[in-house]
């Protein structure tokens, strides 16, 4: 049983333990840890980096990144907001027009991976920079405000719960990633491609048009992350999420994906990033810096990355 | 191989050019000498942080830390400078220096040695490196009355030796620093073994290990080299702007790096590219930053017009090299 366990589930064990150690410690020295309502309060804080992970899972086991989602999430508010307030666009619209434009954008990404030919790594910094730069030109250095009717969606809860919507929407969003992932041809096909790009082209496995469904996947999480982000701060800016893409790469790669394709877990991925958002308020708790905080959770994805290349070695043995 | 390089460096030439002349045309005063002046005295800065990364991204790796090593070495710097004059500006900038080597030998003894692909572990170390600057400072600024003339003089004044030369006497001494390390990056990459080491593994990394070339003390030497560059202009930074702050100094900087670097002519796919395609494209650079200014376009426009250029730089250079490689099949 344990074996089979450890076999299933090797490198997700690292985050389950450090998870359990991070939340003793934290409830440890703040027993507000404890009460179920904080943490619940506290969570919707990550809902956004969780959307944007369950996609990223599918992207690194793929053999890929997508370091541009934050600048998309940037740019789909911007865009959002500004034909709101400019060109008179229904609020209600951007419901759906959010996810549509982030899955352009994305697709974009995606064509420029499979038909160029070119390492996804070098796109997605370029078009980082040019979505973010798009947003920056819509909006400068000022905020547009999210229509009324739409702030304020982690306040609500599911009645009688604790339940926020952002966390139930997570919920939901990380069982459909993990039967799709764990129990679809096309999961399958995702995870070839990044076992071996070359043997599952040969396979028959149409590796061109998985791409591009990927990192469309990745765009339209975006859209949607930037709804629930909006929704959370209440404007649009153009440096919303900037440097967020740390936070998501951290949660997939410590969560048991391999950074060279072939292997993960949405399971993991959850985990993950429960574990950094454990370790992160812990320090907000306790007066630690942003910037701070930022090294800790770059440390971390380091070490998680160290750490499963020794457990490949000794297993490679 | 030599006719695709020289394509690129003409390209950047002529796209100097024009924009030079578009940018005079619109609005005279961009040929002012203070304009000159201040392309001058953007370019360096880039121009020493690029040539290191021109060594990794040769070896199809990618340093995205190089900003936080600039900000993390700069800060330190102007600390010591405040904290401890009796070091002396040359002292300090070693120090500095020194730093940034070391900075980007722990990047490159992960990736080299431990395997941790170079994305990842930049990307980690770019958020440490900016953490341990708000840790060194305090989270408060350096300001510039608090640093040695002789550092700002970097930025100001020339050689004494070239004083009576008319013109030549306003150029600075970071103009000439960035040039000397130009010249020796070219020549290092150019003519010696290490050099071509770098360019062997680029090219085809297994047979370059097949060569019998260290591999992996190439690969953890490209990220000292990095190291270096970028600590190098963090000092060039304190010299430059005077006012050290710690969430401002370097932040972003890795982008215009990186952009300068494949604009420059170097293929993501390792292998091909130098100095002189490198220091060309940071004049462009330049010259599109102080252009987008002159000419009044907001300074909102800088980030996407480099993410467009670098997209476009990257797509070309792909399509480049396929028309290459086809050509090279018909041949054989």
């Amino acid at each position: 049983m344990i074996t089979r366990i450890r076999s299933r589930f090797g490198p997700e064990i690292v985050a389950i333990v450090l998870l359990i150690l991070a939340f003793g410690f934290s409830a440890f020295r703040e027993p507000r840890f404890l009460d179920a309502e904080y943490l619940f309060d506290r969570s919707t804080l990550y809902m956004e980096a969780g959307i944007l992970a369950l996609s990223m899972t599918f992207v690194i086991i793929a053999g890929h990144i997508d370091l541009s989602v934050t600048s998309i999430l940037a740019l789909v508010g911007a865009m959002c907001t500004t034909l709101v307030s400019k060109y008179g666009m229904p609020p209600a619209a951007m419901i759906l027009v959010a996810p549509v434009v982030g899955g352009a954008l994305g697709a974009l990404n995606g064509l420029l991976v499979s038909k160029e030919k070119l390492p996804s790594l070098v796109v997605t910094l370029a078009t980082m920079a040019l979505f973010r730069g798009v947003a920056q030109i819509l909006l400068g250095d000022h905020s547009l405000p999210m229509p009324k009717e739409l702030v304020g969606i982690h306040k609500m809860q599911l009645p009688g719960t604790y339940f926020h919507v952002p966390l139930v929407l997570l919920t939901v969003l990380a069982v459909i990633a993990a039967f799709v992932l764990h129990r679809t041809v096309w999961g399958r096909w995702v995870t070839a491609l990044g076992t071996n790009a070359e043997a599952a082209r040969h396979a028959g496995i149409p590796t061109g048009k998985i791409l591009v469904q990927l990192f469309t996947l990745s765009g339209i999480a975006a859209g949607i992350g930037s709804l629930l982000m909006l929704s959370r701060l209440g404007v649009a800016r153009f440096d919303h999420a900037r440097g967020l893409e740390l936070d998501v790469i951290t949660a997939v790669v410590l969560g048991g994906a391999s950074i060279f394709g072939g292997r993960g877990t949405i399971f993991g991925t959850i985990t993950a990033l429960g574990l950094v958002g454990v370790v992160q308020t812990g320090m907000g708790v306790a007066g630690v810096k942003a910037e701070v905080q930022v090294a800790v959770i770059g440390l971390l994805l380091i070490v998680s990355v160290l750490f499963s290349n020794i457990t490949a070695r000794k297993r490679g043995r | 191989m030599k006719k695709l390089l020289e394509r690129r460096e003409l390209s950047l030439l002529v796209a100097i050019v024009l924009i030079v002349s578009v940018a005079i045309i619109l609005q005279p005063r961009f040929a002012s000498e203070q304009n000159i002046r201040s392309i001058l005295l953007w370019v360096p800065l880039l121009a020493v942080a690029a040539m290191g990364q021109t060594a990794v991204i040769i070896t199809r790796g990618i340093d995205v830390s190089v900003g936080s090593i600039l900000g993390l070495a700069g800060m330190t710097t102007a600390i010591l400078l405040r904290d401890y004059p009796q070091l002396g500006v040359g002292g300090a900038a070693i120090i500095g220096i020194g730093l940034g080597a070391l900075l980007g030998a722990i990047n490159g003894g992960m990736i080299a040695f431990a395997k941790v692909p170079p994305i990842v572990a930049t990307l980690g170390t770019l958020g440490i490196y900016r953490g341990l600057t708000f840790i060194v400072s305090g989270g408060r600024q350096v300001d510039d009355y608090q640093l040695p003339k002789d550092l700002m003089n970097w930025s100001l004044e020339g050689p004494a030796l070239l004083a009576k030369v008319p013109f030549v006497n306003s150029i600075p001494w970071v103009v000439w620093i960035a040039l000397l390390v130009m010249m020796l990056s070219h020549l290092g990459m150019t003519y010696t073994r290490y050099g071509r080491d770098v360019y062997a593994l680029g090219g085809n990394p297994d047979a370059a290990a097949l060569r019998g070339i260290p591999v992996n003390f190439v690969t953890f030497m490209a990220y000292v080299l990095c190291g270096i560059g970028g600590g190098f202009a963090g000092v060039l930074y304190a010299s430059r702007y005077g006012t050290v702050n710690p969430a401002g100094i370097g932040n972003g900087f890795e982008l215009q790096v990186i952009a300068a670097v494949v604009i420059g002519g170097v293929s993501v796919f390792g292998g091909t590219g130098g100095a002189p395609g490198v220091a060309l494209s940071c004049l462009l650079l330049g010259v599109v930053n102080v252009a987008l200014s002159v000419l009044a376009i907001a300074d909102t426009w800088q980030m996407a017009i480099y993410g467009l250029v670098l997209l476009v730089a990257i797509i070309a250079d792909e399509r480049f090299a396929r028309s290459a490689r086809k050509r090279a099949g018909e041949a054989v």
